[in-house]
């Protein structure tokens, strides 16, 4: 059996790698998936915690988060066609309407 | 139906004129002076008659249970073991005052529908003038001294408004806010001397509260016990209410506002709130002979000072004024002397007169078209017949001529003076010469302001001014009054009989307790009749001294003035004292309100912090509104540092071992 500190550590690490491509991509599909990965990689330390702890409390999270996920990547993604429309780019640094 | 109906309902007496007030108050403006004539006298009216029915059963109450009437209607204020609810009491003392109250209010009600017919602001006038009958009759009604204080504050505010009621005239708002001001300073040792009551007594209901006090020990003359200082407190707040030394200066001011405020207000019912207040608490002040002398004292320098300065005053309503003050004296030296009946008695009487004399001066300068200074009147007694015979009815009275009532009441309160006993004879024998001096004096000046103003030659151009009678709703409350300044005194006539008793005294022997003049009956008496002729010989001497110098040889006058020129000038201009307030209290006050409270304290303090936090909530936002790049990217640096920093607490913070809000374990 795989020990839990494998999942936690494989987990911190897809996480960071989601923060990095978070804030250094600019093209806001690579953005939205970098912040799906983030998800993912909680959904994995909850679901090796929950395996490590034997309760469900874990998995029944991870339902919600990916419920959660899916309705974020239908608005997410509504949001991102707009922006496509209207500006012509996928460039995060182009959407600065709100600068002061 | 209850036994007593009016008795038990007893909050209808003062409710009538608020009821007045308000619809007057409120809907008056659009209507025409009919219709808030009659609001306003139909609910005096009402209230006069519910009086006089409730002093009926009052009576038969009291025959049946020979004790004050107390009843209790709400709980107003409970706090801890405070209580003060709103109960009015009725005992003889009460009678005296609800009828006077309610029956002279009534009478210079009906006069002021004529007097301000022709003035603006009728329905305002009105309204004010209700309101204060609705105070004043809480204030005499109040069954504990908290529900007095509403009265006497309420009196207050109504004082201020009707002085100040042509408010355009700086004169006016000044004055009123004069009368205001005084009066604080007086309500503040009120107060102060309420806590001290509480505090000692734990009550401040009249019945419990003198019960209790009443078997504590005489406190003899320098020892400042808990009734010494009560006492003195309670009278400083009545200074200030009765215009005595050295809180008298608003009241000649206060005669800005129109004459029939003047007549009920500064004259016959507000300004003896104070003689009330004391003659409520005798049994403090017997308690006392500190407070006892400083009464008799401070009310016999006060009637003498006063009478001094109304000598040479010209402004026919500033004279009786001064007469007020002097005469408010009289009533505390009454007090002061432990003859509160007589200073009661007083109280009655002056009302009567003091509301004829301002009543008639205002027939007066209605007849002379607004015309208040005496130099310019002269030889109207012909013109205005009616008001000349009110007039020196009134004049007759004051001055203690017999039978009138002033007389009455004058030589009671002269003869307590004379047999005082706090403070040794001689302070007694002291009190009764300055008394006297007083008298020669009230007679001179007012027998002066009748000769100036009725007699000699006419100093006015008739082409300028039309004098004309006053019309019959100015006149037959004038006669009334006569009427009552002729007989009111008649109440202690017979005393001056062989065996026979002051009945005024009687009456209020349930309130007062014992008669004072008791045991040398005899000796008593025949010192009365000496005291009385004496009295009437001075009265007689002023009287004839005014008109030598004012009819026989009205030149003298001037001459007279001349050689004494640094006594009239002092006397004319009211001993500085205005002038010495000013320097010592108003001007500090004035400059420490603009350079401390108002340049330092407002501007620098208030202005400063209000100021302050808007120009550093300004300053934040112009300095935290560049991190609003605009730049999504940088957003999701913030959220990225601002996770950091809270994971970061979570793990490092401190806790003592205990779990930070729970989280970690």
């Amino acid at each position: 059996m795989v020990p839990t500190n494998y999942y936690v550590i494989l987990s911190a690490i897809l996480f960071g790698l989601g923060v990095f491509a978070f804030i250094f991509k600019r093209n806001i599909i690579t953005i939205f998936m970098s912040i799906e990965l983030m998800l993912n990689a909680v959904n994995l330390a909850f679901v090796a915690f929950s395996q490590a702890l034997g309760k469900l409390d874990g998995q029944v999270f991870v339902l919600f988060v990916i419920v959660v996920a899916a309705a974020e990547a239908a608005v997410g993604l509504g949001i991102i066609i707009l922006i496509a429309r209207n500006r012509q780019t996928l460039n995060v640094e182009r959407v600065d309407l709100l600068k002061l | 139906m209850p036994a007593h109906p009016i008795l038990e309902y007893l909050w209808i007496v003062p409710l009538l004129p608020l009821l007045g007030s308000a619809v007057n108050g409120l809907f008056g403006a659009k209507w025409p002076n009919k219709i808030v004539n009659w609001v306003a006298i139909g609910s005096t009216g009402l209230s006069f008659l519910g009086a006089l029915e409730a002093v009926r059963e009052f009576f038969d109450y009291f025959a049946q249970n020979h004790e004050t009437f107390h009843k209790a209607f709400f709980t107003w204020i409970a706090a801890g073991n405070f209580r003060a609810d709103f109960d009015l009491q009725m005992d003889q003392l009460t009678v005296v005052m609800v009828l006077v109250v309610t029956g002279v209010g009534w009478l210079i009600h009906i006069y002021a529908t004529a007097y301000m017919a022709h003035e603006g602001g009728y329905y305002r006038f009105f309204s004010y003038l209700n309101l204060f009958m609705f105070f004043m009759l809480i204030l005499v009604l109040a069954a504990n001294y908290v529900l007095l204080f509403v009265g006497w504050e309420g009196v207050g505010l109504s004082s201020y408004l009707l002085i100040g009621f042509y408010f355009l005239k700086k004169s006016a708002s000044d004055a009123g806010k004069k009368a205001f001001i005084v009066n604080r300073i007086g309500d503040f040792g009120f107060m102060l001397g309420m806590f001290l009551l509480f505090r000692n007594f734990g009550t401040l209901d009249f019945v419990q509260l003198f019960a209790k006090a009443d078997p504590s020990a005489f406190e003899p003359l320098w020892k400042f016990g808990a009734l010494t200082v009560a006492a003195l407190l309670l009278f400083m707040g009545a200074c200030g209410k009765s215009a005595q030394l050295p809180l008298y200066v608003w009241l000649p001011d206060a005669m800005e506002g129109p004459t029939p405020v003047s007549a009920l207000i500064h004259a016959a019912t507000m300004v003896t709130a104070g003689v009330y207040v004391v003659a409520r608490s005798h049994i403090l002040f017997a308690h006392s002979e500190t407070a006892m002398l400083a009464v008799a004292i401070v009310g016999c320098a006060t009637a003498f000072f006063a009478a001094t300065i109304g000598l040479v005053q010209t402004d026919i309503k500033r004279v009786l004024a001064y007469s007020t003050v002097s005469q408010l004296g009289y009533m505390f030296l009454a007090c002061g002397v432990g003859a509160f009946s007589a200073g009661i008695f007083h109280l009655m009487t002056h009302a009567f007169f003091k509301a004829l004399l301002f009543l008639a001066a205002g027939s007066v300068i209605h007849a002379m078209g607004g015309e208040q200074d005496m130099n310019r009147m002269g030889g109207l007694s012909k013109k205005i017949r009616w008001t000349y015979v009110m007039m020196l009815t009134a004049t007759l009275a004051i001055a203690g001529f017999p039978p009138f009532a002033g007389f009455f009441s004058k030589d009671s309160i002269l003869l307590s003076a004379f047999q005082n006993e706090y403070g040794g004879r001689n302070v007694g024998y002291t009190l009764y010469a300055f008394g006297l001096a007083t008298a020669l004096l009230t007679a001179f000046y007012m027998f002066r302001l009748i000769f100036l103003t009725f007699h000699g030659k006419q100093r006015y151009d008739e082409h300028q001014v039309h004098v004309h009678e006053s019309p019959n709703n100015m006149l037959v409350p004038l006669m009334i009054l006569a009427v009552l300044s002729t007989v009111g005194g008649w109440f202690a006539a017979p005393a001056f009989l062989p065996g026979g008793t002051d009945y005024f005294t009687k009456f209020l022997q349930p309130v007062f307790g014992g008669l004072e003049v008791a045991g040398t009956e005899v000796e008593a008496h025949s010192l009365e009749i000496w005291l009385a002729g004496v009295a009437f010989m001075i009265a007689l001497i002023g009287a004839v001294v005014a008109y030598w110098l004012y009819l026989k040889r009205p030149e003298k006058t001037n001459g007279l003035a001349k050689s004494l020129k640094p006594a009239y000038a002092t006397l004319l201009n009211k001993y500085y004292v205005d002038e010495l307030y000013a320097v010592v209290v108003v001007r500090p006050l004035l400059w420490i309100s603009t350079n401390v409270l108002w340049k330092v304290t407002d501007v620098v303090g208030i202005d400063g912090a209000v100021n302050g936090i808007a120009r550093g909530t300004t300053a934040i936002g112009d300095g935290v509104r560049h991190t609003q790049s605009g730049n999504t990217r940088s957003y999701a640096v913030w959220v990225v540092v601002g996770a950091i920093v809270v994971i970061a607490i979570i793990f490092f913070w401190p806790s003592g071992g205990k779990p930070f809000l729970g989280m970690v374990h």
